[in-house]
């Protein structure tokens, strides 16, 4: 390719989206090695698209606003005296629950530690799935065998997630299952493991999404299994995987 | 119960649902009455969404049909039309050299007001695949049209963009 046409510029352009067929990538990268055109051009829009990403948070609403339609949308509660003992017991048990929460935090952070190691290990690797496929009918089945329990995955189709595969790991020395998610341009690893209730006594780091060098994560126990599902993707997209997991393994 | 599940799928987008509408409608006012009927609408409108589906591009839909309908959007529809068939500042897009476009980016200010420069249609579409980063395909399903037609608008938004930072560049060398 000596000249680079308008369509080439299209394909940089979905390409830099993530949007290539994936036999389409290949002979793009190694154009772009042998035309300093298009490797500028590249560089450019890579450029520009940082640029832009301070357009997500040009305006803020105000927290006012944020409660006007929050109220607007939640569910009627009324606030009399009699909520005031409740709440109090609930705040006292609070407290008690994050007294023992934060002793256990040195096993949370190791597990955390596995867990985003793991995940990592999966974006840095050359062949990163033991199993490849965008099908949950497909990927599923093939841990039938290798892991000693059961889990389901919900149908990604016409969501905001595209299944990728997954592989088989080790977590505390126990096998578990890492299914890969694409969420965007980021990767999102949902593992699964048995709970062992010897190295994990409570929950690590539960309640929602939380904040790990970086990563978000969020976790939870249910029917002896153990979830993770970790991520540069941002807190929400985490969130609302972790719930569609939790609604089909309920 | 439904409300409770509303709640919890559709407040994390609150902070994106009200950037993008306030890049929409270029007045805080305006993004603010558009937020509220956009989740008015679709809390009403929860038990049709069929789960399963994307419920961010869901959201996004709302809003974006709520603003075509509202005073700015009425005023935006021409506009809106048209700027499919114009190509004529596409000339200048092919002036922009990977250089030209790295010293725009250094500027902020300059970003943003070719940003603001573009149509309505053209400013969505990059919002959405830049700044919000959605797929293709979540963006054809927030624009109700083809994903084949999100890649040729998208290809025409980022043609303009470039032409208006050209043309800022123009002015900055003056």
């Amino acid at each position: 390719m000596t000249r680079c046409s308008q369509d080439d510029r299209n394909a940089l352009a979905a390409y830099l989206d993530g949007e290539l067929a994936a036999d389409q990538e290949r002979p793009l990268q190694e154009h772009l090695r042998s035309c300093p055109d298009c490797a500028a051009e590249v560089a450019a829009m890579v450029s520009l698209r940082r640029a832009m990403k301070p357009a997500a948070s040009r305006f803020t609403p105000t927290a006012e606003f944020r409660r006007r339609v929050q109220s607007q949308i939640s569910v009627k509660r009324s606030f009399g005296s009699r909520w005031i003992w409740p709440a109090a017991v609930v705040a006292l048990a609070a407290m008690v629950l994050i007294a023992v929460w934060s002793g256990e935090s040195a096993v949370r952070s190791q597990t955390f530690r596995e867990v985003a190691d793991l995940h990592v290990s999966d974006l840095a690797s050359a062949n990163p799935y033991d199993v490849v496929s965008s099908d949950r009918h497909t990927v599923k089945p093939w841990f039938q065998g290798r892991i000693p329990f059961a889990f389901n995955l919900p149908e990604f189709a016409g969501s905001e997630y595209t299944l990728l595969g997954g592989r088989l790991v080790y977590l505390h020395q126990q096998p578990a299952a890492q299914v890969v998610v694409g969420a965007g341009r980021h990767k999102v690893s949902v593992l699964i493991t048995q709970e062992n209730s010897s190295l994990a006594p409570a929950s690590p780091f539960s309640g929602g999404v939380a904040v790990r060098d970086s990563f978000n994560v969020e976790t939870w126990q249910k029917n002896g299994l153990r979830f993770y599902v970790i991520g540069d993707a941002e807190k929400a997209v985490i969130h609302r995987l972790a719930q569609a997991l939790q609604s089909v393994n309920g | 119960m439904e409300r409770a599940f509303f709640d919890q799928l559709a407040m994390p987008l609150f902070d994106q649902l009200y950037n993008h509408a306030c890049w929409l409608t270029g007045d805080r006012a305006d993004a603010e009455d558009l937020v509220q009927e956009t989740y008015a609408k679709a809390l009403k409108g929860f038990g049709s969404f069929a789960e399963g589906t994307n419920f961010r591009a869901w959201m996004f839909r709302i809003l974006r049909n709520a603003f075509l309908n509202s005073r700015s959007g009425l005023k935006q529809k021409t506009g809106y039309l048209e700027a499919e068939e114009a190509g004529a500042d596409e000339a200048l897009a092919h002036e922009v050299t990977p250089e030209m476009l790295f010293l725009r980016s250094e500027s902020q200010d300059a970003i943003f007001s070719a940003l603001e420069s573009l149509t309505v249609a053209h400013r969505e579409i990059i919002l959405l695949c830049d700044v919000d980063e959605m797929s293709y395909r979540e963006i054809a399903e927030v624009l109700d049209v083809q994903p084949g037609t999100v890649m040729s608008r998208l290809s025409r938004a980022r043609a303009m963009l470039r032409a208006a930072l050209a043309a800022s560049h123009k002015e900055a060398v003056k």
